[in-house]
């Protein structure tokens, strides 16, 4: 696509060298029932002096196609792919952060749903989005596929007719044959020549001399230029669509795994689970997986001014288990180095506390006792702990509060975390009882609890007050107020947030990507030339049996280079045919010379 | 851990960090001397051209008399011979340039081009290579020595900071930009030894000082370990590609802007008004502006693409999926976005000129916007602003 209406300076090089003379467009044949549909809307009222050939409806078609294919329509969707995707970075995006898009909603009653009705919370799978990119990659296929039937058509055909008079291409020269020199028949010459430019690797021909033409060596090289130009092209058809099958096939889930504990990748064992419209749950690989140990490595070094005590380091000594019957084996997981079993990915992407809890119900009957995932609130993992117990009697009970790893009491006498290491946890609850309304079977939030319909037990403001564990060593267990049971705090554990992930169209992209660079590093950088030579009698009256060797180069496409070749051709020819002596052409036409870019 | 030294050694050096400030700051005060020099040189030279100018063209309306027959010769002859000195001969005038071509010493071919005859009196050659002969310009000596010194300082802060961070110099904001500073200065230094490129000195040396204005006002970062997402061997290739083709759309979009204002001015010229910006003749034609810019935002445009690609494949490992349109990614892909229909444009009838330039200045503006805004205000994964 990159030249598609490049004024077609480079198939004629004498119109092309013709400074100023507007050529042709490629498309503008083409573009003509187009002009006519035009002019024929345009001058609805009377006018019926010029004869309009009715358009039809396959020749709307055929106009609509050819209008979508040219570069300038590619251009213009090009350019609003890349407003349309700014809004995608101005509002949060449902995908990536679906409780911003809530606060969003919330936040703004009016123009909220009317953004959202206009798909701005989703826009790279809005219509409008998607409307853009398939017309600029059906416009893109339709500008590409005639192109390869073109080149591949120019591949095989011998190079380009040479042109009459050289003086006109962006680099010529003529060098004079004194006639005592030992270079042989004018044929012979040219087969010199032709073959010094197969050595530069131009595919050449020679051809007799023709008409008023004489015998001359055409030549061109850089075919792979184009080439490069449509894999790129080719190339990002091929990524979209394996983006595509990647989505359709693979699944996403997410799983926290606390110390301790493993899991076999089976569709129960996910807290979230988010498969694509094609995904088949036999296709899950049986690999289990549990996690032994979570290691944090926080800076401990003074003045490194607000990072003092950050995670600098995360790692998950987990055991993999491919299937059921193979072995453990033992790997290392981290940020940055994800496990990979059997085509699907394990990605550490979140952690913090799991403080392992034990809650006696009135009864006395242990009727939890297991580690309780926190969701870490800031950098100091101050974190959410929620905790429902449906099980105990006689009522149910529910718990809820902070988890601190090392508890501080701040100015203002509230107890906050000072460090993310867990030096002095502590747990800050309140408690309620009654229904939890887990019986109804609808699906509730495990992070949050409700509690408009429970009844408080502890509570700061409530004379039994709040619940406060692990604070001064020793104070590990609470007896909850009117014979409700016992909660304790027994220890703290790390948990991990794991990403699951099976992508099957992930390594066609990166494939595909790495070949559209390839490509495209090739139609920028590989230069197309063609060089003629052509062999004319010397000029008459002065130094009688003499002969010029003229050459002539143009280029196809951006070649800051040509001159250094005109050079290095030049020399090469000297070499080849001692004796040579350049001639100054001195014609009207210089003035008129330009580059073709001009 | 599978991790090399060059991203994650948690030990600073936080002495050997503040004599890197130190001597980030001298570094800054030296390009800001540079940018005052190159300054002056621009005026200075734009007056020995004027001057230089009067004493040539006093000589050659004598001597053009009795070159009758010469296609639109004066204007171009004149420029031709302002450019190569005062080596006015008398065969200049003939032939329209052949003669300005020997002692232009481009002639590679017996027959001689020179695009820039449209305009009067430019003082650079279209192919920006060095004139023998051309007046000397001291004062840009001055400048470019200044800013070779300033570089030697500020590629010495570079490392000590590397060294006391003991890893690749670009973590957060602070050192992308000091460091970006660094490789925008020597692509400048590097391409001035190949090419006479001293008309983009103020404004490169311009930008280099703001850079570390930012860097040392704006985002004043101690050494810090780097958070674990960012301890990657991609680091050093990710980040240092972008960085790379940043620096090359800095360039790109100079040239662009001087190509428009330069467009303008030879637009003024042919209709035969005043010259009111007598500085631009230091600076090419706006033709051959824009066809140096296109190289090098094709090259740009490459490491673009590499950019955007490691960083997907960082991505994948870090965050567990290789494209989410996080905003980073946004705005990295538009700028790709933009800068291909960049080099669209450049192929399409009616989008040459002028607008490509103001495609490739939007561009950079995306840029700009994504190094910075999208750095600062905006939440994200990519959030590294340091403090």
């Amino acid at each position: 696509m990159t030249e598609k209406n490049t004024p077609e300076n480079n198939e004629t090089p004498d119109a092309a060298a013709g400074a100023g003379s507007p050529t042709p467009d490629a498309a503008a044949p083409r573009a003509q029932p187009g002009k006519k549909a035009a002019k024929k809307s345009g001058k609805k009222a009377g006018q019926a002096d010029v004869e309009l050939p009715a358009l039809g409806f396959f020749g709307m078609l055929r106009w609509a196609w050819t209008q979508l294919t040219t570069m300038k329509t590619a251009l213009f969707l090009l350019l609003l792919v890349a407003v349309a995707a700014v809004p995608g970075s101005l509002f949060p995006q449902r995908e990536a952060s679906p409780e911003k898009v809530a606060q969003y909603l919330r936040d703004n009653e009016f123009w909220g749903p009317v953004l959202d009705k206009l798909q701005f919370f989703e826009v790279f799978s809005s219509v409008w989005f998607s409307a853009i990119y398939i017309l600029l990659f059906i416009s893109l296929v339709g500008c590409v596929l005639p192109r390869t039937k073109q080149h591949f058509q120019a591949s095989r055909r011998p190079p380009a007719r040479t042109p009459a008079r050289f003086t006109r291409l962006p680099e010529s020269g003529v060098l004079e044959l004194p006639a005592d020199a030992e270079a042989g028949q004018n044929d012979e010459v040219l087969r010199r020549v032709a073959k010094l430019l197969k050595r530069r690797r131009y595919r050449v021909s020679v051809r007799p001399a023709e008409g008023r033409m004489g015998a001359s060596v055409a030549a061109e090289r850089g075919y792979l230029r184009e080439w490069g130009n449509l894999v790129f092209h080719y190339s990002l058809v091929g990524v979209l669509v394996s983006v595509a099958v990647g989505g359709l096939f693979g699944f996403t889930g997410q799983r926290y795994l606390v110390e301790g504990q493993g899991f076999t990748n089976t569709l129960i064992a996910y807290d979230q689970f988010n498969p694509g419209h094609r995904f088949d749950a036999e296709s899950l690989s049986p690999f289990t997986v549990k996690l032994d140990d979570f290691h944090v490595t926080f800076n401990r070094q003074e003045r490194t001014d607000g990072k003092y005590g950050t995670p600098v380091g995360f790692d998950a000594k987990v055991q993999v288990k491919d299937s059921a019957t193979s072995e453990w084996k033992a790997e290392d997981l981290q940020v940055n180095h994800p496990l990979r079993v059997n085509g699907t990915d394990l990605y550490l992407v979140g952690n913090g506390y799991a403080p392992v809890i034990t809650v006696k119900d009135g009864k006395g009957d242990v009727v939890f006792s297991e580690p309780v995932v926190t969701v870490a609130q800031d950098g100091m993992y101050n974190s959410l702990l929620v905790l429902k117990i449906p099980d105990s009697n006689p009522d149910q009970l529910a718990f809820q509060g902070f988890f601190l790893p090392t508890t501080t009491i701040n100015a203002n006498g509230a107890a906050t975390s000072s460090d993310p290491d867990a030096l002095l946890p502590s747990l800050y609850l309140n408690s309620f009882y009654g229904d939890l309304g887990l019986d109804s079977g609808k699906p509730q939030n495990v992070f949050s609890l409700d509690t408009d319909k429970l009844n408080k037990l502890n509570d700061r403001k409530l004379d039994a007050g709040g619940i406060v564990l692990g604070r001064e060593p020793g104070e590990n267990v609470y007896t909850l107020p009117e014979g409700k049971g016992t909660i304790s705090f027994d220890g703290v554990k790390r948990y991990i947030g794991l990403q699951v992930r099976h992508d099957p169209g992930k390594a066609w992209v990166g494939g595909f990507a790495a070949l559209a660079t390839v490509g495209l590093a090739i139609s920028l950088f590989i230069p197309r030339r063609r060089v003629w030579v052509k062999l004319s009698d010397g000029p008459a009256g002065e130094n009688p049996g003499t002969r010029s060797i003229e050459y002539g180069l143009l280029a196809r496409g951006e070649d800051p280079r040509l001159t250094a070749e005109a050079k290095a051709l030049r020399e090469q020819l000297m070499k080849e045919f001692p004796g040579l002596t350049p001639v100054e052409i001195t014609s009207a036409d210089n003035g008129a010379v330009r580059t073709l870019r001009d | 851990m599978g991790i090399s030294p060059m991203i994650g050694s948690t030990e600073i050096d936080l002495a050997l960090g503040t004599n890197s400030e130190l001597a980030m700051l001298l570094a800054a005060m030296a390009y800001a001397v540079a940018l005052v020099v190159f300054t002056l040189d621009l005026v200075r030279s734009s007056r020995t051209v004027q001057e230089l100018e009067q004493s040539l063209l006093a000589q050659e309306d004598k001597e053009l008399v009795g070159v009758g027959g010469a296609v639109r010769v004066s204007k171009g002859a004149r420029s031709a011979t302002a450019r190569g000195g005062a080596a006015a001969q008398s065969g200049t005038a003939g032939t329209g340039g052949t003669g300005a071509g020997d002692d232009a010493s481009s002639g590679t071919a017996p027959r001689v081009r020179h695009g820039n005859a449209e305009v009067d009196g430019q003082l650079v050659d279209d192919s920006m290579d060095y004139t023998r002969g051309a007046p000397r310009r001291g004062l840009a000596r001055v400048a470019i020595s200044l800013m070779a010194l300033a570089a030697v300082i500020h590629l010495a802060a570079v490392i000590m900071r590397s060294i006391a961070a003991g890893r690749v110099p670009w973590g957060n904001m602070y050192e992308f930009l000091t460091t970006g500073a660094l490789i925008v200065a020597v692509v400048f230094l590097v391409a001035l030894i190949f090419k006479d490129i001293r008309f983009m000195g103020v404004f490169v040396s311009a930008l280099v000082v703001v850079m570390m204005c930012a860097a040392t006002m704006g985002f004043p970062t101690p050494v810090q370990p780097l958070q674990p997402a960012l301890q990657s061997p991609w680091l050093i290739i990710h980040v240092s590609i972008a960085v790379l083709s940043s620096a090359l759309f800095t360039l790109t979009f100079a040239m662009a802007v001087l190509q428009l204002i330069q467009s303008y001015r030879q637009k003024a010229l042919i209709q035969g008004k005043p010259d009111r910006l007598p500085l631009m003749r230091l600076v090419p034609s706006a033709t051959s502006l824009e066809n140096v810019a296109y190289r090098i935002n094709a090259l740009a445009f490459v490491g673009w693409s590499i950019t955007l690609i490691l960083g997907a494949v960082w991505a994948e490992a870090a965050w567990g999926r290789y494209w989410g349109w996080d905003v980073k990614e946004v705005w990295t892909f538009i700028i790709w976005v933009i800068y291909a229909g960049y080099l669209h444009a450049r192929a399409t009838r009616g989008w040459t000129g002028n607008r490509s330039a103001w495609l490739s200045i939007v561009g950079y503006a995306c840029v700009v916007f994504n190094f910075t805004a999208v750095n600062i205000i905006f939440p994200g994964l990519h959030s590294y602003a340091g403090t």
